[in-house]
């Protein structure tokens, strides 16, 4: 019917792909910082055992509040640890968190979201229990599970996901709804080909880019919640040096010690900025490619 | 058939272009898309450019009106005159101030050049507001005088209707009504007609050419449709892989075309008389409907929701290796019937018998084995394949359903290959690799790879151009001798119809108005609507493909009882 207003976009589209490509200067030099800044602090979180002078959770009562000097980088807090091996340790469980709240919403709303798009059933009960679940604040539900269960990494996580996964079932949803119009899902019909091998092998992959971005955003909240958690007190167990608990342990020394915020934020600050770069680049990447889908 | 014939030669030229070279921004070694163009339009002439898509046309208007895409094509070289004015050195504010004024321009699709969320009449107005002086009620006049010139009904209530709230033909005498207001001395139609029905299409044609008349515009006329070219072309310029390859009065280029490549684009043009009858062998019919029925809504829980017959009431059959074509204009439901019969839909009434068995009210699992029967071919050739799927997995996708083993799929696929004149290493490649002719194609392999009693093509070529439109109607029609497959047709181009078709189904708003062998509805239409489908038919009284008028001018026969 359009034939000619898209073969023209089209033409226009591979005009500017062909000459974007070369060198892939359409990237820019954003991204890629991010990526390197990012590559940084996961390598140095993860091997922070190796190479953190002092034990993170060691008390020193001799050496409390003390100014950087050559024993300790960072100085130490009110309980004599060292604030670098804290901070570099803290990293561990505070990626850990995001990329766990990350893999386990996309997951969930993966699967429960093909159904809802799928079968129409389903859809309308589906849609309403993921209704009443995004209604729920996530630092509430944090609050009631820290006070059920006990501070612990799996009810932050938990905390995290349910507000997360009714969100990626949206998306799922519509990306599976529009793919399932499409003349290639019709024609699978046609030919006989069963119910779960549409489902997987011809709707699932259309999910796969928006999802990818979708999960590098949840990843930066769910770090920056869990921070918010720790400092409010619901968060992990203080045992556990978290990004968040280190700068809520602070709070009180700050005018003296600004360090013991400043460091744990810093880097907070970084990994967060360096997350959604490269999910902001992911989709400037994908959503081209969807676009000339649509036609 | 009547050409348009007047002599422009006295007339002012309004835009002359010379040597225009477009090509990639920042690339002038790379292959140009317009390469050393010359064109001329002189007031009051339509001038039309055609060509198939890909061929620079629509490159060329944007051109004129100063649109390229500034980051992917430039001006690399040439001349755009615009009764002196050279447009390639224009500067924004320049160009804004010609356009309107003086060059004006319609697009394809009226609903996407509107803007949704305001009212048209204010559409119109603002165009007024940026270009004119004149007071509120002065424009308010100018803008009701222009749609009654446009001919549209109760300007005063469609001054206050938005786009969606009017009819395709409508929205295009809005943008025909907006593109004249300040009255241009030129009028660049890109595919004005090409989104509408041919109804539709034939009363915009008149209206564009009553308008020239009225105004003394210039028209650059854009089109893929020889038959609309005929209808209203003044000069004719060819083009193809960026450059003009052949230019000429109409009745010239029609009757004597100089160049090969016309020719060719010219033969390929279907002609609107009817294939030679084939007799049917009086074989039991593989496929019979009767009393076929969709309603969509009219039910619901809170309230009941306004009915639609989207199809009532069709009766039909087809015999092995026969050709049924069902045509119709948009909304006639004509394609709810073939979704009815693939059961991509279900129908609220009436039977389906596919070789004897009746499936429409058959569940998702007792339909599983029918569906090898059943195959379709769908319109868009960009969207009917996976695009993440290699060829070769599309067309064994079907076949391994049934449980034929992996191997002997892929032996069959390499075969089909061969029959749909692909070569063998495709199998490996992913859709975007192929040209819209080659994937329909790859899209015909794949529903004959089911060895299928009936095949559904579902505006199977309406999508490509006339020489590639040629060639996949000669596959299928191979396909249907090879195989003995029956071939459910349906379209709303009847040049194509006439081509392939045993028999014709016309459909309007879901019934069933006639129905006969092709030639006797194409030659003696009964119906009014029929009578009216086959008058609109841009060209329908020359034969493109001989250079000649159709002989006996088979078709005013049946206008005339």
């Amino acid at each position: 019917m359009t034939d000619t207003t898209r073969s023209t976009q089209s033409a226009f589209a591979a005009l500017t792909r062909l000459i974007s490509l070369p060198g892939g200067a359409r990237l820019g030099g954003g991204p890629i910082i991010a990526a390197l800044i990012l590559l940084v602090i996961v390598v140095a979180s993860l091997a922070a055992p190796l190479y953190v002078p002092y034990d993170p959770l060691e008390m020193k009562a001799l050496s409390r509040l003390q100014g950087p000097s050559e024993a300790h980088p960072l100085g130490t807090d009110p309980f004599g640890r060292d604030i670098f091996s804290r901070v570099m340790t803290g990293g561990q469980v505070s990626l850990l968190i995001g990329v766990g709240a990350a893999v386990v919403s996309v997951a969930l709303g993966l699967i429960i979201g093909l159904v809802a798009g799928f079968f129409r059933m389903a859809d309308a009960i589906i849609m309403r229990i993921m209704d009443s679940l995004m209604a729920i604040p996530a630092i509430l539900l944090a609050i009631a599970l820290v006070a059920l269960n006990g501070p612990s990494l799996g009810s932050v996580i938990i905390a995290i996901t349910i507000p997360e996964v009714p969100r990626v079932v949206r998306l799922v949803r519509s990306v599976v709804l529009s793919a399932r119009e499409e003349p290639y899902v019709e024609a699978a019909i046609a030919l006989g080909s069963p119910m779960p091998k549409i489902l997987f092998q011809h709707l699932m992959p259309n999910t796969f880019a928006p999802l990818i971005v979708q999960g590098t955003y949840i990843c930066a909240s769910a770090i920056l919640i869990e921070a918010l958690l720790s400092f409010l007190g619901a968060g992990v167990s203080t045992e556990i040096p978290t990004w968040g608990n280190i700068m809520a342990e602070g709070r009180l020394y700050f005018q003296i010690k600004p360090g013991l915020i400043f460091w744990p934020g810093l880097l907070l600050s970084l990994c967060i900025l360096s997350i959604n770069l490269l999910g902001d680049a992911a989709r400037d990447v994908l959503d081209p490619r969807m676009k000339k889908r649509e036609g | 058939m009547q050409f348009k014939s007047k002599d422009f030669s006295e007339a002012e030229r309004v835009l002359k272009i010379r040597k225009l070279k477009v090509g990639l921004t920042g690339r002038p070694d790379a292959a140009p898309v317009l390469n050393e163009i010359d064109l001329d339009i002189r007031a009051g002439e339509t001038h039309c450019l055609v060509g198939e898509s890909g061929s620079g046309k629509s490159v060329t208007s944007l051109a004129v009106m100063g649109l390229l895409p500034k980051d992917a094509l430039e001006v690399q070289g040439g001349l755009i005159d615009l009764e002196g004015f050279d447009i390639t050195a224009a500067t924004h504010a320049q160009m804004r101030e010609l356009r309107a004024q003086r060059i004006a321009m319609i697009f394809q699709e009226p609903m996407t050049a509107l803007n949704p969320v305001l009212r048209v009449g204010e559409q119109i107005e603002e165009v007024l507001a940026m270009h004119t002086d004149l007071s509120g009620s002065e424009a308010k006049a100018r803008v009701l005088d222009i749609m009654d010139q446009v001919h549209l009904p109760d300007v005063e209530r469609i001054y206050r209707a938005f786009p969606h709230q009017l009819s395709g033909g409508q929205r295009q005498r809005i943008m025909i009504a907006m593109a004249l207001v300040l009255d241009p001395d030129l009028l660049i139609a890109d595919e004005p007609t090409t989104a509408l029905d041919v109804t539709t299409q034939l009363q915009i044609l008149k209206l564009i050419a009553e308008m020239q008349e009225r105004h003394g515009t210039a028209v650059l006329f854009i089109t893929h449709d020889m038959g609309v070219v005929a209808e209203i072309a003044d000069t004719v310029s060819v083009m193809q892989k960026g450059r003009i390859v052949e230019r000429a009065p109409i009745r010239q280029l029609l009757t004597d075309p100089k160049e090969a490549y016309t020719r060719k684009l010219l033969t390929a043009v279907p002609s609107l008389g009817p294939r030679m009858r084939r007799d049917g062998d009086g074989a039991k019919p593989v496929l019979e409907v009767a009393g076929l029925d969709m309603t969509y809504g009219g039910t619901g829980i809170f309230r009941k929701s306004k009915a639609v017959h989207a199809v009532q009431d069709a009766h039909f059959s087809i015999a092995p290796g026969r050709t049924l074509g069902i045509v119709g204009e948009s909304g006639s439901g004509k394609s709810t019937v073939a979704r009815c019969i693939m059961r991509l839909i279900d129908p609220t009434g009436g039977e389906i018998t596919v070789s004897g068995k009746e499936i429409s009210t058959l569940g998702r699992r007792a339909l599983q084995p029918h569906r090898k029967s059943l195959q379709i071919v769908f319109q868009d050739p960009y969207r009917s394949l996976n695009p993440r799927w290699t060829v070769a997995r599309s067309l064994c996708e079907g076949p391994i359903n049934f449980g034929v083993s992996k191997a002997e799929a892929m032996k069959t696929a390499a075969e089909l290959m061969e029959l749909v004149e692909l070569p063998r290493d495709a199998l490996d490649r992913y859709p975007h690799q192929f040209s819209g002719g080659q994937r329909q194609r790859i899209a015909i392999a794949r529903a004959v790879a089911m060895k299928p009693d009936l095949l559904v093509a579902d505006e199977a070529v309406s999508a490509l151009d006339v020489s590639v439109q040629a060639q996949v109607l000669d596959l299928l029609a191979d396909v249907q001798k090879r195989f003995g497959v029956a071939l459910l047709f349906i379209t709303h181009d009847l040049r194509v119809a006439a081509q392939i078709c045993d028999e014709v189904l016309v459909m309007q708003k879901g019934k069933v108005v006639e129905a006969g062998p092709a030639d006797e509805v194409l030659l003696h239409p009964g119906h009014d609507y029929t009578r009216s489908l086959i008058e609109a038919a841009p060209g329908r009284e020359w034969d493109f493909a001989n250079f000649r008028a159709l002989t006996g001018a088979p078709l005013t026969q049946g206008a005339t009882p």
